[in-house]
């Protein structure tokens, strides 16, 4: 099988999954293990297939080209986004796999959980491989739905209530997208990326749904100020769901905006790239100053998750208008970060959830009664925060070194100073957390209940977590997937 | 000649896994730890000196691997590097003996000792750091493993230490970071080489490299306690007594003193350092250090808090006798790296000790300890005098290079710091040694032996070897000759 074949197997198998799943649901979480582990098994034959032959693939399925048929796009960027949402989507899977079980029979939610996670699964990678604008649409709001009937699963009023809004938010936010698609199909005749690129030209109706995008994807990936549903949504939602949301949902439209703004709207000069730089920095001081104020443990993950997107943003103005290995790097930098924020923010929301379960609350200050029952747990956020701080040694600290020195070399030392900023700010946040659970708590007045944590769901959280930090050992080959079809050595990738 | 090899790296491992494997071992599996802790310490001591042995005749250990587009990870052996693994080797040894006996029955001991191996792993790693972006990922990681060995009591006492300490050495660590990124935009490489790299940069980048200077010398300064980034210390003191002994003697504080002398030599060159006027205010600095926290030494009652304020003043000989950029006086900051960790060490076991065994933590409660245990306070007694400069222990080797080589670089005035700074700290150590040997006990005598073996004896060695290493300075392979040695190929090679 080819590397597209392989790709369209990754699309399949969480279909056929989340249908299998929603039909014999009482063997869903057997459903959706064997799912994931299939997944990865295409996903390792695809990387292999396309690190010995490096080489970006346009694809036609069933041979109906563009206009017509839906075309896929696979190099390393899809490559590498498709690995984070596998490797994150495993850890979650395997923690959900306990976790639902976990709960009172009375309200199990694990026949609900698997069809919706299989189906976001299904969207993301649609998602990453997608090649024409409607598609993308369609992969979206695929996404959104998904995304939100998962927040809804954990029941509590805040959760229904966050759950709305975000429904709201979503649909809003895909009806500014697909506004601004009919315009670009109205000019242009067509929703294939590589034609459009080829046709587009700087006229008012490109600048308007440029505009449209842009405000729509920005909602769904919270760029401050666009925030504001966000923590509510992610703090309220069970653990695993908190975990793909932060991990995977966000970055599946800000991957969008990426793709487009690197395919589409690059050469249009605009205002663009600097707007959303400052509203990135915007976002990594707010969400950091916002994550120090919190009392709960999961709405401070949130608020980081908030301040980390800032952190992405800073792509457009740090590859606007530059030379390409200056560009290359800025780019393989905010990756990298992504890569490791998906690992390490899904391992953080995972030992929350395991916290929670075993002491009833997440309140930070009463930590020390439980952290240090649950070394692993307690193991898990403390490497996820290194990773989230940008201390060496983690995948963190690689993509804040790469943009570091980009923004240093650029003399932008505003971008600089936010960039080093924000590491100081978040390591206030995860050490205020780790401090706490450090400290001796009393023992004998602590919970008066505790209920015991399966070992799995500790070592899944471990895990995600050693891969945010493992990330930091050896980046040359991820840098190198990265480097397949690199878009600012060969902008549009050959079909 | 440069030799590519593991053996940095299987120097490093030693600690590394043994660290990450005691983790995995339950609380109660004592034996199997203490074994792992002592195998390790003692191959480590072994690596060392065989590598000492091959190093003498000239030959460098290195390894390289390739990490970022034009960045790549170096781990290296060089006289400078083995000055500093070979301390940390031998006092990770001593402390691992004292850590045993100390922790012995009490909680979270797999933690304890999984962190401090760590702890002694990232020094190593800082000592062996071949480039200064490998320096900056062991020294943020010494940062991390040291943070949970501070806190360990885990009251709130030291959490809030905690906090502190983390202030500081983290932003310490972003100047760091940034200095670096800086440096290697302009330069393009990082790799630490005799009489530095920089200076080949064209004048008109002065100004930057100045500016970098600073960022870089902040960064490391915080953690060498240069005034005013100080202010952790003597508050992290709440550690238990082993912590502080290595935060003092070999970790934290040596590593960043150990960043001063690195980047002087092996990325500016002293020599244009010197011609960029970058030396004179750091050497003021130090001496501002010296003098300023002996005399807030004076005032401490707390025997660990003067103890501290102590260290922040003796490791400030070490960058001033860098600083003061002629081959004496590096010599004798060079072999203070060594002599103050010996002395040190010795202090704050023998600290730990009364605290340990009399629950003394005051100095205004140790009257007639002397009486109470002999050996303890003999080994104390001996380095106090060793730190005051009392020939012809280790202390007045190094004073008196530091001098020597004041007057021979032009700058006589350190000779009137040297002798305040000897004068305080007579001034804060002989009252201890008075109350503890002269005056009349509160409490009657206590028994034989005066404490466990496994406390007792790690201070008597370590205070016979700073007493060695001044008696027989002049002998090979002592520390005084090793840091001729290092001095030799920043000085003399050109």
């Amino acid at each position: 099988m080819t590397p597209p074949d392989l790709g369209i197997a990754l699309v399949i198998l969480p279909l056929t999954g989340a249908l299998l799943a929603f039909l014999i649901h009482p063997h869903a979480r057997w459903i959706g293990i064997s799912t994931a582990l299939a997944i990865n098994i295409v996903l390792a034959w695809l990387l292999t297939d396309l690190v010995t032959s490096p080489q970006s693939y346009h694809y036609a399925l069933g041979s109906w080209g563009a206009p017509l048929g839906i075309e896929l796009h696979l190099d390393g960027l899809s490559a590498f986004m498709l690995m984070m949402s596998a490797v994150t989507g495993s850890g979650v899977s395997l923690y959900a796999f306990t976790c639902f079980r976990m709960q009172s029979t009375e309200n199990d939610h694990s026949p609900a959980f698997w069809p919706l996670w299989l189906f976001l699964w299904t969207g993301i990678n649609a998602l990453f491989l997608s090649a024409d604008i409607f598609n993308l649409y369609v992969t979206l709001e695929l996404i959104g739905l998904a995304a939100v009937a998962l927040t809804a699963l954990a029941g509590s009023r805040a959760a229904l209530t966050s759950a709305m809004r975000y429904l709201l938010i979503s649909l809003l936010g895909s009806l500014c997208y697909l506004l601004g698609v009919a315009l670009l199909y109205h000019t242009y005749a067509t929703v294939d990326l590589t034609l459009l690129a080829g046709r587009i030209t700087a006229q008012p109706a490109t600048q308007a749904a440029l505009a449209l995008i842009t405000v729509g994807l920005l909602l769904k990936s919270a760029l401050f100020p666009l925030h504001f549903w966000l923590p509510p949504a992610h703090g309220s939602a069970a653990a695993p769901v908190s975990a793909l949301l932060s991990a995977l949902v966000v970055k599946a439209s800000f991957y969008l905006l990426l793709r487009l703004w690197l395919e589409l709207f690059h050469p249009i000069h605009n205002l663009m790239p600097d707007l959303l730089g400052i509203l990135g920095a915007a976002a990594i001081i707010w969400g950091s100053l916002q994550a120090l104020r919190q009392i709960r443990l999961k709405l401070l993950i949130a608020y980081s998750t908030v301040a980390q997107l800032g952190y992405f943003f800073l792509v457009f103005p740090l590859t606007a208008g530059q030379s390409g290995e200056m560009s290359s790097s800025a780019w393989q930098g905010v990756l990298y970060m992504l890569l490791a924020h998906a690992l390490a923010k899904s391992a953080m929301f995972l030992a929350a959830g395991n916290i929670q379960l075993f002491g009833g609350h997440d309140r930070i200050i009463e930590l020390d009664h439980i952290a240090q029952r649950l070394p692993l747990t307690l193991a898990a956020f403390s490497l996820a925060g290194i990773s989230i701080m940008g201390l060496p040694p983690s995948g963190g600290f690689i993509g804040k070194w790469l943009l570091l020195e980009v923004a240093i070399a650029q003399g932008r030392w505003g971008y600089a100073m936010i960039i080093l900023l924000g590491g100081l700010l978040a390591a206030g946040y995860i050490f205020k957390v780790i401090g706490y659970a450090f400290t001796q708590g009393q023992m004998e007045d602590s919970i008066s209940e505790t209920h015991p944590v399966p070992t799995v769901m500790q070592w899944a959280a471990l895990a995600l977590a050693s891969g945010s930090i493992l990330l930091g050992w050896y980046p040359a080959p991820l840098l190198e997937l990265l480097a397949i079809g690199d878009p600012f050595h060969f902008l549009h990738p050959s079909p | 000649m440069i030799t590519q090899s593991w053996l940095p790296l299987l120097v490093l491992l030693t600690s590394l896994l043994s660290g990450l494997i005691i983790f995995t071992l339950p609380e109660k599996s004592v034996r199997t730890r203490t074994t792992l802790n002592l195998l390790a310490a003692f191959s480590k001591v072994g690596l060392v000196s065989w590598m000492i042995w091959h190093i003498y005749q000239g030959q460098h250990y290195q390894i390289r691997i390739h990490f970022l587009p034009n960045i790549d990870l170096v781990l290296q052996m060089d006289p400078l590097a083995v000055l500093f693994v070979g301390l940390s080797a031998v006092l990770w040894l001593t402390t691992t003996f004292y850590a045993i006996g100390y922790l012995e029955g009490s909680p979270h001991r797999s933690r304890f000792f999984g962190f401090f191996s760590l702890c002694v792993a990232a020094t190593a790693g800082v000592a062996m750091a071949g480039n200064l972006f490998t320096f900056l990922i062991f020294y943020e990681l010494l940062t991390l493993t040291a943070y949970p060995l501070i806190v360990h009591r885990g009251t709130e006492a030291a959490r809030k230490a905690g906090q502190t300490y983390l202030v500081y050495t983290v932003g310490g660590g972003v100047l760091l970071l940034t200095g670096t990124a800086w440096l290697h935009t302009l330069t393009g490489t990082l790799d630490f080489t005799p009489q530095g790299f920089v200076q080949q940069l064209p004048s008109e980048l002065h100004p930057q490299l100045i500016v970098i200077f600073i960022l870089l010398i902040m960064g490391v300064g915080v953690k060498a306690t240069l005034v005013p980034l100080h202010g952790w210390l003597p508050q992290a003191m709440v550690a238990p007594a082993p912590v502080s002994a290595l935060l003092h003697a070999v970790a934290v504080v040596k590593a960043g003193v150990f960043g001063i002398v690195r980047v002087l030599y092996n990325v500016y060159g002293i020599d244009f350092a010197a011609a960029l006027g970058i030396t004179f205010p750091l050497m003021v600095l130090a001496a501002i250090t010296i003098i300023y926290s002996s005399l807030r030494a004076l005032t401490q009652d707390d025997l660990k808090r003067r103890l501290a304020f102590s260290t922040v003043s003796q490791v400030s000989y070490i960058t001033l006798g860098v600083a003061l950029a002629g081959p004496i006086s590096a010599i004798g900051g060079l072999v203070h790296l060594v002599h103050q960790g010996l002395m040190k060490i010795t202090l704050f076991f023998c600290a730990g000790n009364i605290a340990e065994t009399l629950g003394i933590h005051k100095i205004s409660e140790m009257k007639g300890v002397g009486r109470r245990m002999p050996l303890t306070m003999t080994a104390f007694t001996l380095t106090a005098l060793g730190m005051i400069g009392v020939p012809p222990i280790a202390g007045f080797i190094s004073k008196w290079y530091l001098g020597m080589g004041a007057l021979q670089s032009g700058h006589a005035w350190v000779i009137g710091v040297l002798i305040v700074s000897t004068l305080l700290n007579a001034a804060y150590f002989l009252p201890i040694l008075y109350t503890a040997w002269f005056d009349q006990p509160d409490t009657e005598q206590t028994a034989h032996p005066e404490t466990s073996h496994l406390l007792l004896w790690p201070p008597v060695i370590t205070a016979l070897l700073s007493l060695a290493a001044g008696l027989f300075a002049a002998l090979p392979y002592t520390p005084l000759e090793w840091a001729r040695f290092i001095v030799s190929f920043e000085f003399l090679q050109r």
